[in-house]
């Protein structure tokens, strides 16, 4: 009797399978991201933020490059911030329309944040999973190597590569991305050596998979979670690297633009028109508090045990 | 112990010298040399120009050259300031970043030891989230943004300090350098603090402290600060090189003169021998710095052996 009633049971959790569906890990990364309000706000702020760096320009008449003559004698009283005149932004010290080019200098920041921090990911965790997986002497003299790079004065490594490659915007953000990886490499390595033990990882050598293809195919897919997290944490890095090289001057050069020139130029001249400092400065620090909120939301959301 | 800190300051050596070698590498494989960018001169003063620099001779010959200078303290003359050497360069700006950095240090210390103590102890009440307020801005506010806001806020409107200048290191110029200087260490230290003072605090020996009834303070100070000590160490002995080698946004928005401003007019110059002197000093500082931390943790956590 008692067994029958076990059977049923059994039965019916067999039979009530269908209706309950199982969570995957990703699912339930979802879920815990979409409880995080700061994050969720965040991920609307920078979905905002591009919109307008992609479309902005339509919102108004003037373009990035003509010079407004009519106001240019006088832009500290009739340059400022104005709807009528079609000046969101006010004018910049030659004349040109701010608003025309705080989109064209937001499209080109955002644009080497994410891919300056798409190419220091994609070295940085090859990489770290090459070292980690292979071990032994390799791993060390690789890791030696990332040890001899973080001794290296950062800045000047990009301002060399930019003296080699020149003021090339596409070049530049290669360049910072791939001095940018140290970091992601040494995090990817720790990851490896622990997962290397696990036991789907043995199987798959003893049934003789090339080394290359576990790293492929099994490390670097269960790094994932640790990688996302890393790379949204480096998009702001990269775009305060960029905003910051130009601000030196080094950078981005006219007629191009980003947040760091325009900032540059705003510090220059915020005497008598501060406007041209704020409003840059007002994008770049939406944009660097949104991606670290989201990070902390896709950190909490994929590694709830880190906590 | 000798013999670890002896072994440990060995070994920046071929460290250093993989520095020295491969910014000379990069700086050469740049094209375009120091004297490209100027007017045209005829063929053979151009030929002695490179000769005086040794700029004809081939690379290896050029890095023995340099290299031997280097052993004796000898970082060469400057391209681009020709009555200058590199060292007289160095010499008269590194004083100014090193001073303005040794008092933001201190400030680093103290104002982002306490903050983050003070975090800790009052863990998820208001304190706290004041504090992590404040770091977590901090941290995201890069320099660049911060030294002209200051400039703008404390200089230009309200008039209070001066906007820039060094006046012989006068107090009130020093103001808002160690300000655009120190926020974001202060912010980081805090964090720091906080986070490894709460996980020290949970801790059973100084839950036994606790039980055996040891006043909050003596806990505090004796059992509890000296182990969470140990991360922010690791984090302050970069950070002590960055500081004192001068932010060059500081250098550059406040015009102290200090280091910063050499390292950005020798990339713009292609002035080989300043920046790479700058980048020297700098790697050393870096390398010293980082040895300079793993004594230290052998004496802040004796568990510690080499």
């Amino acid at each position: 009797m008692l067994l029958m009633g076990k059977d049923k049971g059994v039965a019916a959790m067999a039979a009530n399978m269908g209706k309950y569906k199982g969570r995957s890990l990703w699912a339930d990364a979802a879920r815990r991201f979409a409880r995080n309000k700061a994050a969720l706000i965040s991920l609307g702020v920078l979905a905002l933020l591009l919109g307008f760096s992609l479309l902005g320009h339509y919102a108004s008449d003037w373009s990035n490059e003509t010079i407004d003559w009519g106001r240019l004698s006088n832009i500290y009283e009739q340059g400022q911030p104005n709807l009528e005149s079609g000046h969101y932004f006010g004018l910049d010290h030659v004349g040109r329309d701010l608003y025309q080019r705080a989109v064209q200098g937001s499209r080109i920041s955002l644009m080497i944040g994410v891919l300056g921090a798409f190419v220091a990911v994609v070295i940085g965790a090859l990489y770290g999973a090459v070292s980690g997986f292979v071990g032994g002497k390799v791993d060390s003299l690789m890791m030696r190597l990332v040890d001899v790079l973080s001794a290296f004065p950062f800045m000047f490594l990009v301002i060399v590569l930019m003296a080699i490659f020149g003021r090339n915007v596409l070049l530049m953000f290669v360049a910072i991305g791939a001095v940018s990886w140290l970091n992601m490499a040494r995090i990817v390595r720790g990851q490896t050596l622990s997962l290397k033990r696990k036991e789907f990882i043995e199987a798959a050598f003893t049934v003789g998979v090339h080394p290359m293809v576990i790293i492929l195919r099994h490390v670097i897919p269960n790094l994932l979670g640790v990688v996302i997290v890393y790379a949204a944490l480096l998009v702001p890095e990269m775009i305060m690297f960029e905003s910051f090289i130009s601000f030196l001057g080094l950078g981005v050069s006219e007629p191009q633009t980003s947040w760091g020139a325009l900032i540059s130029e705003g510090a220059d001249n915020m005497r008598s028109t501060p406007w041209m400092l704020a409003f840059p400065m007002t994008l770049l620090i939406a944009t660097l508090f949104c991606f670290n909120f989201i990070g902390d939301g896709l950190r909490d959301a994929l590694d709830p045990k880190g906590n | 112990m000798l013999s670890f800190i002896i072994r440990r300051l060995l070994v920046a050596i071929p460290t250093l010298l993989i520095l020295v070698t491969i910014s000379f590498t990069l700086m050469h494989a740049a094209p375009g040399g120091p004297f490209t960018n100027e007017r045209k001169v005829p063929e053979a003063v151009m030929k002695n120009i490179e000769a005086k620099y040794h700029l004809d001779q081939p690379l290896w010959k050029q890095y023995l050259y340099y290299l031997g200078d280097l052993v004796q303290g000898d970082l060469g003359p400057s391209f681009k300031y020709k009555d200058h050497t590199v060292n007289e360069l160095i010499s008269s700006s590194f004083p100014r970043s090193a001073y303005i950095g040794v008092l933001s240090f201190v400030i680093v210390v103290l104002l982002g030891v306490g903050i983050g103590v003070v975090a800790a102890l009052n863990h998820n009440r208001w304190p706290d989230y004041a504090g992590m307020t404040f770091a977590m801005s901090g941290v995201m506010l890069p320099n660049f943004v911060l030294a002209p806001l200051c400039v703008m806020i404390f200089a230009v409107y309200l008039k209070w300090l001066p906007a820039g200048g060094w006046e012989g290191g006068r107090i009130e110029y020093l103001i808002l350098p160690i300000v655009a200087m120190a926020t974001s260490y202060v912010a980081q230290v805090a964090r720091i603090t906080r986070g490894s003072m709460i996980e020290t605090l949970n801790s059973t020996f100084i839950q036994r402290a606790r039980a055996k009834g040891l006043p909050r303070t003596h806990i505090i100070l004796r059992h509890a600060l000296k182990p969470a000590m140990i991360p922010v160490i690791s984090y302050l002995g970069p950070a002590f090189v960055g500081i004192v080698t001068g932010s060059v946004v500081v250098d550059k928005v406040f015009s102290t003169g200090g280091i910063g401003q050499h390292f950005v007019n020798g990339a713009i110059n292609r002035d080989y021998s300043l920046i790479l002197g700058v980048t020297i000093l700098v790697g050393a500082l870096t390398i010293f710095f980082n040895a300079l931390v793993d004594i230290l943790y052998t004496v802040l956590d004796p568990r510690i052996r080499y």
